[in-house]
């Protein structure tokens, strides 16, 4: 009987669930893509941040001072100590290598251009490297986003060159133009624009610098892009001063401290550091934007469950005729009460269900549009969302209930109230 | 007194009395629906008001986060030359306040062992403030004391020891106050106070580098002044700055656009399917009046009126609700108030009494159909 009875007012009282259900699910919907964003976010984010270039930077271990003002090399070519190109790759074998964006050698020498001197700088543009089996590509264009090409960008194994844009200008060169280096022609595929130090000189292929200077296999400086976690406490202990227990934990946590001692680690003799520019201000802005999309999904959670308490009391009160008539055939309370919540509960997760699946298209499509790429959903999140909207349904019911039951059947009857 | 007016007035009073009154006796009357109607509107006005209050300073409240990176502005002197001495005065005089400008000056010099080291002169008080990333042990206090970078420390003070430093044959005696750890080619120099670098190298400063605070096009016309207020130098900006800033503030204000484009749609359905139910929940009134020879008009005025003034009332009390909620996010999320912006009163106003009046309409469009007979007897 009491299964009839739902399984009735399910099949007939269609008009008057629908406003109800529309609610449910709309409100699923927001709150799953809302908590799909907000779990999401500190993710994309931190990719987003990665757009202000390298927050890490490996130096050979012997190093010698840098002479450097305003982005000008005052050193002599030949000084100094160099890492080797051929240890590059293997930070893809380093315990955090997913985390690594893309990394870019350089080198700066010194040449001649029309008897000037100007600063060569050797790089990856977007060089196909293999680590094993893996093959991968990184460079400049990776790692320094906000690098601009008038033209097109030189090809890594070839011997064309880029001109930064204050030199070129200054020297009245154009896209398409040669220049010579020692007795070499170039060909100038592009004009670089960076708004550093890059746009008074000349940006080769690495191999090109390594060249001119006479050195193969040399590499001054290396520019490493990661992903990493906000420092804490831990973080910024010395690995040295650590119980086994605690170096473990340090080391599987991508800090920007424990990456760099772990590309030291694959790479010989160098020293890695942080660029503290960068890395250090990464953890407030990205703590920023997550605290404040924490506090909009509690907002957009408060303004579904509103929605759907409301649209279930709208539901339960129009009802007040049925309440009276099964009283007055000698239903009880409790039966009533029993009738709604299972009512509501059906409903719930039925509304439930295609609004969890409504609510993901809509976080596919928020990824979408603004950071091109997915918002992964974690399954788990669907019984959760599902036991939340049957909370918030019972809950905006169980007033209106309350209500409608301990109504007068005469007066409900005869339709006062 | 003319007696035709008085029956026109006599005609009219009652009439309009008798409005208000049933407009007051129905909120009254009937104080639990109207109750929760207001409510869901109330509730529906803070959340929208917040969330675009949020929308419109969020802008500001992160800009201020990513001062951080520090300098987004730089000027030097052309091929590297000094600047003139009133430069820095300039520099202030354009970014007035906007902003913090903090000179720079270089020279090469040898250590006691002939070695090449890059001494930098700036102004310490300033740096703290726009460098926070700067890892320093202790900041130098007195004149004689000098901030050694931690690469450069090897060179010149291994163990912390004074040290001398030549240029052109003048010499100086230092003491090192602190180290200096940033990652970069600061970690390289010796920085010391600029008044004592000017007395010992007589070298006056060849950069000034900025942090202009506002919009992209605000920093924009920063650098425009400053090139034209100095003429003998570059102003340009630092694209690595700028741009990751840009494009994380755009794709975060994308975001929460977004989310308060759900959070809105959302709360303005409670809204409507409350105010539906309050207006069904009448339709007795509603066979009364019409049974009583009330024409169509004054009845759709009369619930487009209950409606209206709904929507008036919970908009005012949730726009400052709103205003409350996102100070508090501010002052959680930030440290620092969100202004209260009254431009979104207007928008929060009219979309809450549109909305009431299409709660009001949809339902009234149903019973008009329905004779006040059938509704009266209750079926």
């Amino acid at each position: 009987m009491f299964v009839r009875l739902v399984y009735e007012s399910f099949r007939r009282q269609k008009r008057r669930k629908m406003l109800a259900a529309v609610a449910i699910t709309l409100g699923v919907a927001v709150a799953t893509a809302m908590i799909a964003v907000a779990t999401d976010i500190g993710d994309k984010i931190s990719r987003e941040l990665r757009s202000y270039g390298a927050n890490l930077v490996v130096t050979p271990q012997e190093d010698t001072l840098d002479l450097q003002i305003g982005g000008v090399d005052l050193k002599p070519p030949s000084d100094g100590a160099y890492l080797n190109e051929a240890d590059l790759p293997k930070i893809r074998g380093t315990f955090w290598h997913h985390n690594i964006v893309g990394f870019a050698p350089m080198l700066p020498v010194q040449t001649s251009l029309d008897g000037k001197n100007v600063t060569l700088l050797g790089t990856y543009f977007s060089k196909q490297l293999a680590f094993g089996k893996e093959e991968f590509v990184t460079g400049v264009r990776i790692t320094n986003p906000w690098w601009k090409v008038q033209g097109t960008w030189p090809d890594d194994n070839s011997s064309d060159v880029l001109l930064g844009e204050t030199l070129a200008a200054r020297q009245g060169r154009h896209v398409g133009g040669t220049i010579v280096l020692g007795n070499v022609s170039h060909r100038v595929t592009g004009i670089l624009s960076t708004g550093g130090p890059e746009d008074n000189e000349i940006v080769a292929p690495l191999s090109l610098a390594q060249q001119v200077v006479g050195k193969p296999g040399a590499v001054r400086r290396l520019y490493v892009s990661a992903l990493t976690k906000p420092e804490d406490a831990l973080a910024r202990r010395a690995p040295k001063s650590m119980t086994a227990e605690m170096y473990d934990r340090w080391y599987c946590s991508p800090y920007v401290q424990s990456i760099a001692f772990q590309l030291q680690e694959a790479i010989p003799h160098s020293h890695a550091e942080q660029i503290r520019q960068v890395a250090q201000n990464e953890g407030t802005v990205l703590s920023r934007i997550k605290g404040l999309m924490l506090l909009v999904t509690l907002a957009s959670l408060l303004a579904s469950a509103l929605a759907v308490s409301a649209a279930m009391a709208t539901a339960i009160f129009e009802r007040r005729t049925e309440v009276g008539l099964m009283k007055a055939l000698g239903a009880g309370n409790v039966a009533i009460a029993a009738l709604f919540f299972v009512e509501a509960a059906l409903l719930a997760l039925m509304a439930g269900s295609v609004g969890f699946a409504g609510g993901m298209v809509l976080a596919r499509q928020i990824g979408k549009s603004i950071f091109d790429s997915q918002i992964a959903i974690e399954p788990v999140l669907f019984p959760i969302v599902l036991a939340l909207a049957v909370v918030v349904t019972f809950a905006g019911s169980a007033f209106a209930i309350r209500r409608a039951v301990k109504f007068d059947p005469v007066y409900a009857l005869r339709g006062e109230g | 007194m003319n007696s035709s007016t008085t029956a026109t007035r006599r005609q009219n009073a009652p009439h309009t009395s008798m409005f208000v009154r049933m407009l007051l006796r129905a909120a009254v009357m009937r104080r639990g629906r109207a109750a929760s109607a207001l409510v869901a509107m109330v509730v529906a006005a803070a959340v929208a008001t917040a969330m675009l209050n949020l929308y419109i300073d969020v802008q500001a409240k992160l800009r201020k986060e990513f001062r951080n990176y520090g300098a987004n502005v730089v000027v030097v002197g052309h091929d590297g030359q000094q600047l003139s001495s009133d430069a820095l005065q300039n520099v202030d005089s354009v970014i007035a306040g906007h902003g913090l400008a903090v000179p720079f000056a270089y020279v090469v010099a040898r250590t006691s062992d002939g070695q090449s080291v890059v001494v930098a002169g700036t102004d310490f008080e300033q740096v703290k403030r726009l460098d926070s990333w700067w890892s320093v042990t202790a900041w130098p206090g007195s004149a004689s004391d000098a901030l050694v970078g931690g690469r450069a420390a090897n060179v010149v003070s291994p163990h912390g020891e004074a040290f001398d430093l030549s240029f052109q044959g003048k010499t100086i005696h230092l003491q090192s106050a602190g180290t200096l750890r940033t990652g970069a080619s600061e970690d390289s120099r010796v920085y010391l106070p600029l008044q004592q670098f000017e007395n010992w190298t007589g070298v006056q400063p060849s950069t000034i580098e900025i942090a202009a605070t506002g919009s992209p096009e605000e920093v924009d016309s920063v650098i425009a002044k400053l090139s034209q207020a100095l003429p003998a130098s570059d102003a340009r900006p630092v694209r690595q700055i700028m741009e990751g800033e840009a494009r994380v503030l755009g794709k975060t204000r994308a975001t929460l656009l977004a989310a308060a484009g759900l959070i809105i749609l959302t709360s303005a359905l409670c809204v409507l399917s409350t105010l539906i139910g309050w207006v069904l929940d009448r339709r007795r009134d509603f066979a009364i009046m019409k049974a009583l020879g009330a024409s169509e008009r004054l009845i759709s005025g009369f619930f487009a009126a209950e409606a209206a003034a709904l929507g008036a009332v919970g908009a005012l009390l949730g726009f400052t609700i709103g205003i409350g909620v996102a100070a508090w996010i501010g002052r959680v999320n930030f440290h620092a108030s969100v202004i209260p912006r009254f431009n979104v009163l207007p928008p929060i106003f009219f979309g809450s009494v549109a909305v009431a009046l299409v709660a009001a309409v949809i339902p009234m469009s149903l019973l008009r159909r329905v004779a006040p007979a059938v509704i009266l007897r209750g079926e």
